[in-house]
């Protein structure tokens, strides 16, 4: 099994930077962020520059009422002003960082797990919720609604390209509104401490031209086509037989689980088990076989007593389902 | 001789000795450390107060190992040094170790060592209850510690959110966390209210609250607010050890609790958590500013001010930590608004001190350099405390590596720093001799480069995406190199310590012992002869000013002639000065006591009961606890409210002040208050969780659900009103010399409370609330639970004080036990009387 070159993961999760924002809200706290550190390190040079003076370099014993002056301005009027005016400004962004909800947005559940992200489109004409797994596509220019539960321990929702976290808490429901304005792929991670795999929860939000978007979500809505090949077909049997539909669905199949992610498409995303492992078929045999050495505690038992052949046959099927 | 005859001979003044002489002789006789085994039953403040230093810096230094290792795993990409399960319980007791076993107690190990140096006093009002507070630590330790040699430490994080840490990790890791550190935590409010009491009522006479060293004034302030933020923590630890042992669901949504709730309690302790560890650095930097710029600091008031405004606000930002948690804008701008401004009073002291070094000419030296660069870190770190401060930076930053950089520059700025200049700075007067300066210089530029090297790329590696708390991350991100830089950093900030650490534990044998006063500083710490003699100050001086030493003509030849206050141990017996808290007028001499095994015992069974009863040993551990409690009865009974040979003694200077008090002027009677305010916090953390509840359910109590209904509480409060009543009673009769009567009215206290509590139960018992079904009765049963518990240790109060009457040591003139029980029960009247009005009032109006 050829180990993928190194940065195969991270190019397949995408961007992640705070500072090189994709939507509308990350960009207005970058702007934020540039201007509180440039001015961070003009105060820290001058108050630092002056505490170096007073120690070391300071000619003797200055006039004590111009010093408490200066502990007046310096102290307390000066970083009063800086202040009011950084919390103003910081306020002002809210309506841009957290907005109202917007009309015409797409929405999406999205719940967190251990450890792993399941998302339903909702659907815009009355059809049925188109659920996905570990990867978003969104349109650029179009805001997003995602409403964000979790039903077992708090994680946090995070794109930094596109904006700051929400946190998805049990019994709650918190809302995320997602503006992308420019296409690329996202790195999208779990920011709350989740258990054992916490940094093994990442995923790719796919930031597509409207167009585009709508033949995504097109194809995520339709079931699975048929395996064509005879080796795809014995994995697709290999799947019943071991039970896997227990817990997966598989839509277009007899596989209704409901338990992990929904494996429909699973062929078509960028990466497997929630960013933990590239999408190839070596890596489905060996996320099956020892899913504990790749992800610790993963609630997916292993299935490393399936024979080897039968474990090629369901990696093929299951990277075809694209 | 019996023992008797050889005290009265060692007071006897021998030929051919000066009067000076034999004061020393007596009072090394009466303050002297015991030798041999018996050196660990000492309680005075010197050796508790170093043995608590030296465990909290062992404490720090275990802590920091596991950072190294956590460093080591993340140097590179996709690293498998260690598994995902130990790195997770590498960084929960990192962060919890520094936090609960470095942070606090080793302000308060300090403390306890210098304050009464700085007060000139002998010792703290109790020691016993310092050196039961120093094993109490230590066993609680050890044992959080210790849990990760067995691969079972806690793994929730320091913060232990609920449900993770509630429903999805099993084995004892958490409950070592909730009931060890809980263990710490009451010991840590002991050394609170110790120091509390120490800094109002051992001051020397003259020294009014405006002449208090600052450093007091930030105990003041700092142990006060443990005494607010500690108590909530406690009251969510009692809820989550009830969720995790019995199934009460507090937390659990599913059955109407809240994971939120916990992030309240939690907060409300831990963002004043990061002051209480964060002021007295900054209580070390104001007093060795002054030694370093040699003149007074400028702006006493205004670093007062500022000291104290911090700890107001520090209060009311705790849900800057809880932004991403989906609160409305409203509550995000008022948060924001308050937590920036918490950098304004730390701005003021600052600028004082830099202000001081301006006024004086300052001089060189390696505390000088660690102060420095401690100025240079600290101000990043609050410059982007700022920033994460304001929300819309804070939806970035939050659970990211910017964090981590933020509070390690805060933390290890504004605190660590702080801390090893103030080890080389007072060395001297606790060890005799002095550090190296050459080592020490090493020390701090391997640390200083380190710290950074390892720290600020951490605010890159943040920005670019890496979340907190992740035991690996991936190649390709642009962390690589940042994370081998601060690995590489970690390291040589180790170094440096390790060099440090050399420096402190060196032998130092052929070194001479240092000069006196080594830094030529103004304040009275400095008095003292080095190496210190075991007494502690050779006379309690009479101050009239901020910096004796500067400002007193004379004084040091005065101090050391013994011509101030209690030069001499006549009776060869521990004493020291009570004076009045706003004036320090002299109005008690207090004996205290000497060395003893009972405080150590009672802390080993205490420990006993926490630790068995985190391994569902119930039964061993109630054994324990009620050995606990039996020893601190002993210890009460004959180490307390001693029967002084004599009414009044003369202290020198023409004052003579009596030698047993009761009330508020005496120290026993502030410590139970200012106890009685912390228990009165936890007891508010519980309400908040049921009127909490209220605020998140549509309807509270839910619809259908039965309460306890209000006859029966309505019953209990008459009851224990009554109670309440008789005791007041009881305290009349005995003041007034009425025993027989007193013992009566204290026996039928006895009768009273357990029916009160009785009465008080039958509520929810009879309408049959389970505790387990839902959060609304699980909330009625631990308010209950928390009334009843404390109701136990009122007649655990009476029936003390029925046992000293009979036994004929509580009477008009001796009237302490009562005088406290009644105190006591004052606050047991406010405790029952929310709880009625909550479990059997509110459902009637909501």
């Amino acid at each position: 099994m050829a180990a993928p070159p190194d940065d195969t993961l991270a190019a397949l999760l995408g961007e992640s930077s705070v500072l090189a924002p994709a939507g509308r809200s990350a960009a207005a706290i970058a702007e934020l962020s540039w201007w509180l550190f440039g001015g961070a390190t003009l105060i820290w040079l001058v108050v630092i520059g002056l505490s170096i003076y007073a120690a070391y370099f300071g000619p003797r014993a200055h006039d004590e009422a111009k010093v408490r002056l200066l502990v007046v301005g310096g102290g307390a009027v000066i970083p009063t002003l800086v202040l009011a005016g950084v919390l103003a400004w910081g306020l002002w962004l809210m309506p841009q960082v957290k907005p109202p909800l917007p009309q015409g947005a797409v929405e999406i559940e999205v719940e967190g797990l251990q450890w792993w992200w399941r998302a339903r489109y909702r659907a815009e004409t009355g059809e049925t919720a188109v659920p996905v797994a570990n990867e978003l596509a969104l349109p650029v220019g179009r805001p997003a609604v995602l409403r964000l539960t979790s039903p077992d321990v708090i994680h946090s929702f995070w794109v930094p390209a596109l904006a700051g976290k929400m946190d998805m808490i049990p019994g709650r429901e918190t809302v995320i509104v997602l503006e992308p304005t420019r296409t690329g792929v996202f790195r999208g991670a779990c920011a709350e401490y989740c258990g054992a795999s916490h940094a093994l929860m990442s995923f790719a939000v796919l930031v597509m031209e409207p167009a585009a978007w709508e033949a995504w979500l097109a194809r995520q809505a339709a079931p699975a086509e048929p395996p064509a090949s005879a080796a795809a077909q014995r994995g697709m049997a290999v799947f019943t037989e071991y039970g896997c539909g227990a817990c997966h669905a598989i839509r277009g199949t007899e596989a209704d689980g409901d338990v992990g992610p929904d494996l429909t498409h699973v062929g078509s995303r960028r990466t497997l088990a929630a960013g933990a492992l590239p999408n190839t078929p070596d890596d489905y045999v060996r996320w099956i076989s020892d899913v504990h050495e790749v992800k610790p505690d993963a609630n997916m038992p292993p299935f490393g007593m399936l024979p080897e052949g039968d474990l090629a046959a369901l990696a093929l099927y299951l990277d075809g389902l694209t | 001789m019996s023992g008797r005859d050889k005290l009265l001979d060692w007071a006897r003044t021998r030929p051919g000795e000066s009067v000076q002489e034999a004061q020393e002789r007596r009072l090394a006789k009466a303050w002297e450390t015991p030798t041999g085994w018996r050196y660990w039953s000492a309680v005075n403040n010197t050796e508790v107060g170093l043995w608590y230093t030296v465990c909290a810096f062992l404490f720090f230094l275990f802590a920091g190992v596991l950072a190294l290792i956590m460093r080591a795993q993340l140097a590179v990409p996709d690293n498998d040094l260690v598994t995902a399960d130990q790195y997770n319980q590498l960084f929960t007791l990192h962060g919890s170790a520094m936090m609960f076993l470095f942070g606090v107690p080793s302000f308060e190990a300090f403390s306890i060592l210098v304050l009464p140096q700085m007060l000139g006093a002998r010792d703290l009002p109790f020691p016993r209850l310092s050196a039961f507070g120093f094993w109490c630590f230590l066993i609680g330790g050890v044992f959080v510690c210790g849990s990760i040699y067995f691969d079972a430490a806690p793994k929730g994080g320091w913060f232990m959110y609920p449900p993770l840490a509630t429903e999805y990790q099993d084995g004892y890791g958490n409950d070592i966390w909730l009931l060890g550190l809980s263990f710490i935590e009451i010991a840590s409010i002991a050394a609170a209210v110790e120091l509390i009491v120490g800094a109002l009522k051992t001051r020397p006479p003259g020294m009014r609250i405006n002449l208090m060293p600052l450093y007091a004034w930030y105990v003041l302030v700092v142990a006060g607010m443990i005494l607010f933020a500690f108590p909530p923590l406690i009251a969510g630890d009692l809820l989550f050890e009830m969720q995790r042992a019995f199934d009460w669901p507090f937390f659990d949504p599913d059955r109407g609790g809240d994971p939120l709730l916990w992030q309240h309690l939690f907060w409300i302790f831990g963002h004043p958590e990061v002051y209480i560890i964060f002021l007295p650095a900054i209580a070390l930097v104001a007093t060795m500013i002054p030694a370093f710029a040699q003149r007074p600091l400028v702006g006493y008031s205004w670093v007062v001010l500022a000291a104290v405004g911090t700890g107001f606000i520090s209060f009311g930002l705790w849900v800057h930590h809880m932004y991403t948690t989906g609160l409305p804008n409203v509550s995000l701008g008022f948060f924001s608004a308050a937590s920036v401004s918490v950098a304004i009073p730390t701005g003021v002291q600052l600028f004082c001190f830099i202000a001081t070094m301006l006024v004086g000419r300052a001089t060189g030296n390696v505390p000088m350099l660690w102060v420095s660069g401690a100025f240079a870190v600290f101000v990043l770190g609050g410059l982007t405390g700022v920033m994460v401060a304001l929300a819309p930076f804070d939806f970035q930053a939050h659970d990211t590596y910017f964090v981590v950089a933020h509070l390690h520059y805060v933390l290890v700025g504004g605190v660590v720093f702080p801390i090893l200049g103030a080890i080389h700075y007072f060395y001297p007067l606790v060890g005799g001799r002095s550090l190296s300066p050459r080592l020490g210089k090493i020390a701090f530029w391997l640390a200083f480069v380190g710290f950074n090297l390892a720290f600020w790329p951490m605010h890159i590696s943040g920005l670019r995406g890496m979340p907190r708390r992740v035991f690996t991350y991936e190649p390709g991100m642009g962390l690589e190199l940042l994370n081998l830089v601060s690995t590489i950093g970690a390291f040589t900030l180790a170094t440096g310590l390790a060099v440090f650490l050399w420096d402190v534990i060196r032998p130092k044998g052929r070194q001479p012992v240092s000069a006196r006063n080594p830094w030529n500083a103004g304040s009275l710490e400095w008095a003292t002869k080095i190496p210190p003699p075991p007494w502690g100050a050779r006379t309690i001086p009479a101050v009239s000013s901020r910096y004796p030493l500067w400002q007193q003509e004379n004084f040091v030849a005065d101090y050391d002639a013994g011509r101030f206050y209690l030069p001499d141990a006549e009776e060869v017996k521990r004493e020291t000065i009570i004076t009045t808290v706003i004036d320090a007028r002299p109005i008690q001499c207090l004996r205290v006591p000497g060395p003893a095994w009972l405080t150590m015992i009672a802390a080993g069974f205490a420990g006993g009961f926490f630790i068995l009863g985190t391994f569902e040993l119930y039964a061993l551990a109630i054994t324990c606890g009620a050995l606990a409690t039996a020893t601190i009865l002993a210890w009460l009974w004959t180490g307390t409210a001693v029967e002084p040979e004599k009414e009044e003694k003369d202290i020198g200077l023409g004052v003579t002040v009596p030698l047993y008090a009761s009330g508020p002027a005496s120290v026993g009677w502030w410590a139970m208050f200012i106890t009685m305010i912390g228990d009165m916090a936890a007891f508010a953390g519980i309400v908040f969780g049921y009127y909490f509840f209220w605020t998140v359910h549509p309807e509270f109590p839910p619809p259908g659900s039965r309460g306890p209904g209000w006859e029966w509480p309505t019953i209990a409060l008459a009851i224990l009103v009554l109670a309440w009543a008789v005791t007041m009673g009881a305290q009349k009769a005995i003041r007034g010399g009425r025993e027989r009567l007193g013992i009566a009215l204290l026996a039928a206290c006895l009768v009273l409370g357990p029916v009160g509590v009785a009465a008080l139960a039958a509520g929810p018992w009879l309408t049959g609330m389970d505790p387990t079904a839902h959060a609304y009765p699980a909330t009625v049963w631990v308010l209950v639970l928390w009334t009843g518990i404390h109701l136990a240790i009122g007649f655990v109060a009476h029936a003390y004080c029925l046992a000293r009457a009979l036994a004929g040591r509580l009477t008009a003139r001796r009237d302490i036990d009562i005088r406290n029980t009644t105190l006591y029960w004052h606050f047991m009247f406010a405790t029952v009387l929310v709880t009625v009005a909550t479990i059997g009032g509110f459902p009637l109006v909501s």
